[in-house]
């Protein structure tokens, strides 16, 4: 029979700030969930802590930074990867992931995220997609399902969403993967892929926000969003078009989730030529 | 072809690329820009140059993009630099702002051309003076030096990388049109006589968390641990304690914004630079910069040949402005002409700091002010036919 053993410590302890606990998460908000993802990992990656650093920016999603006991950095609205893309190409050695929320990367940050992607830099981006801004109280954003409720869309969300995998492997992303925070292990897993991905490489994961998302489109709770995600999510194969992967999440209608890209194309490197002196 | 990283020699150069060389020779080995006029020629040498001596050079999706490369850049160790005009400043001042919460040293070029929007994209201007020092939000001090030649661009873009380091700040330079595109005798000095002064490094071993955002009693400025050094530090562009983190109490505001401004404040005269030309008994003194500093020098010696005593107050500083020099050294000021390529920028500071008249001989830019209206301005002082504004 098994016992009950009371430890005192746990294996992620070195790399979680515990001192920075309590964190600023809402109760069923699915971003805690995927920085454990990322901090099991980073254990599992087989590269030294001090080597791995995080940049974020702006939201819930952006306060990551500030939790993770790595060098981080918590930037400005939108601009977490062209800082991302300094930092790695000064110190190519390190491995840089930027873990921000679909606000910060796809509106503010749309056009840092598409030409990251073009020149194939060579960094791990998750994107933490909770269908709004959470932080600011729940307001429509780029994915933000059509005809939802926010509270800049009171009678409904009059605009089409990105569907973010065919934004990213139209855009030249090398490694594009969507998972939900319902998905621990393959969320794991794909971030280590991520992580020895040369290139730009995408992990999309599918959030509950309650209070922000969830309030105004029946999904009162974390949970009826990860209800949803179980019943609805469909492992994506090559047989599904790149147009079936936009979500709605009222219609009774696949979440097609799973590594969607994998291909080889040459991460930026910047021009060499050999000094004389 | 050779491919040296500091240019040792004399020679016949472009201003643009005279800040180029300036930076490879300062050490500067990231370069993130976006093109524009009259500043490409910045990008464009240094996409050249930067894997000759194994440098990062990037080309940005936009100034928003080139200046958070930057910062991620010096936040990783480099020295890196980024070059523009009035409308990528205006883009940049953003994270112009994050430079100067997460005290991270970067070298900002702005080639001033005609402003505001997209104004005159080839020909000068020299109103960002103020956008330079106010232009993102809240209570900052940064720095910012103003060449009057192709010389200069070289000499104080080094001088910038040098200042941004040992005071942890974005550092401008302000140059414009007329110097960054004029040609002219560039001296470069061999490797070992340019200047290198090193980021101040944390004294102890990275071992927990460290308050590593404590300031120097001395100077203000807080050590700097790179990425990777194995600190796990935390850099935020919130309002941060002393270990780097959020601390979102009024108190902690007061004390770190009072300290980013004071820091620079305090180290006004290390930092302020200027040239004196006849201002041993001058009576009127003229205030110009950059490339106006040319006209004026020729008004001051064409008003010397009058028997008026002229002299030049050249302001190679302009951000933190040196309150200082107006005390000293022009002690027999009777009055002040300031002549700038904008409606009164420098002018209005330099009424704040004296209590002589204040005359201002401005034009709003596109072409360089002649000596004559400069000297127009003398000789009507000179003669007591015109009242201070």
């Amino acid at each position: 029979m098994a016992v009950a053993q009371l430890v005192e410590s746990h294996p992620l302890d070195p790399l979680i700030r515990a001192g920075r606990m309590p964190h600023i998460w809402c109760p069923g908000c699915g971003i805690g969930i995927v920085m454990r993802c990322f901090a099991t990992a980073i254990l599992d990656s087989g590269i030294p802590q001090e080597k791995h650093v995080v940049v974020s920016g702006i939201g819930c999603t952006g306060r990551v930074a500030g939790y993770m006991e790595l060098d981080s950095y918590h930037t400005t609205h939108g601009r977490a990867l062209p800082f991302a893309t300094g930092l790695k190409l000064a110190q190519p050695d390190l491995s840089v992931t930027v873990f921000s929320g679909d606000g910060d990367l796809v509106a503010i940050g749309g056009n840092h995220l598409i030409h990251a992607a073009r020149r194939n830099i060579d960094l791990t981006v998750i994107c933490v997609n909770n269908f709004n801004y959470g932080m600011t109280g729940g307001q429509a954003g780029p994915t933000t399902p059509f005809g939802s409720r926010a509270t800049t869309a009171p009678y409904g969300n009059p605009e089409l969403p990105f569907n973010l995998p065919f934004l990213l492997a139209a855009s030249g992303a090398a490694f594009v993967s969507r998972w939900t925070s319902l998905h621990v292990r393959q969320v794991i897993r794909d971030i280590g892929l991520a992580f020895k991905k040369p290139g730009f490489a995408f992990v999309e994961v599918l959030s509950p926000c309650p209070v922000g998302y969830g309030k105004s489109n029946h999904l009162d709770e974390g949970l009826d969003e990860m209800n949803l995600y179980r019943e609805h999510c469909v492992l994506y194969d090559e047989t599904v078009p790149f147009d079936a992967l936009g979500i709605d999440l009222s219609q009774n209608r696949p979440i097609y989730v799973g590594k969607i890209v994998d291909r080889d194309l040459p991460p930026f490197q910047p021009v060499r030529l050999e000094s004389e002196t | 072809m050779t491919r040296r990283t500091v240019l040792t020699g004399t020679h016949f150069m472009h201003g643009d690329h005279a800040c180029a060389e300036g930076a490879i020779a300062a050490g500067c080995r990231f370069f993130g820009g976006y093109p524009i006029t009259p500043s490409t020629e910045i990008a464009e040498r240094l996409a050249r140059r930067m894997p000759e001596v194994g440098g990062v050079f990037i080309q940005m999706e936009d100034e928003l993009g080139s200046i958070a490369s930057i910062l991620g850049a010096s936040a990783a160790g480099a020295r890196a630099m980024t070059a523009t005009s009035g409308p990528g400043l205006s883009l940049m001042l953003e994270n112009f702002g994050l430079g100067v919460m997460m005290e991270l040293p970067i070298v900002l070029v702005n080639i001033q051309r005609g402003s505001p929007s997209t104004g005159l994209p080839t020909l000068p201007g020299q109103a960002d003076v103020m956008q330079a020092k106010w232009g993102s939000h809240g209570d900052y001090e940064i720095i910012a030096y103003a060449p009057s030649s192709p010389q200069e661009m070289f000499d104080l873009t080094v001088l910038a990388f040098n200042m941004a380091d040992r005071y942890r700040v974005p550092v401008v330079l302000l140059a414009d049109e007329v110097i960054g595109h004029m040609v002219e005798r560039v001296v470069i000095p061999p490797a070992e006589a340019i200047e290198h002064w090193p980021r101040k490094k944390p004294d102890e071993s990275p071992n927990g968390p460290l308050p590593i955002f404590r300031p120097d009693p001395e100077d203000l400025v807080p050590p700097l641990a790179h990425a990777g050094a194995g600190y796990r530090v935390h850099f935020s562009g919130l309002t941060h304690n002393e270990y780097g983190f959020p601390a979102m109490s009024p108190d902690t505001h007061h004390q770190l914004v009072s300290r980013l401004v004071e820091k620079i404040q305090r180290a006004g005269p290390d930092i302020s630079r200027c040239e004196s030309y006849g201002l041993d008994d001058a009576e009127i003194v003229v205030v110009a910069f950059g490339c106006t500093a040319r006209s004026a020098r020729q008004a001051v010696d064409l008003a010397r040949r009058e028997g008026i005593r002229a002299g030049l107050l050249r302001l190679i500083s302009l951000w933190p402005f040196p309150d200082h020099l107006f005390s000293e050294g022009v002690g027999r000021a009777e009055a002040f002409v300031v002549a700038e390529m904008n409606l009164g920028q420098v002018r209005r500071e330099v009424t704040r700091v004296v209590s002589q008249p204040v005359i201002g001989v401005h034009h709003a830019g596109g072409a360089m002010i002649q000596p004559a209206a400069i000297l127009n301005a003398v000789q009507e002082v000179a003669h007591g036919g015109r009242a201070a504004r």
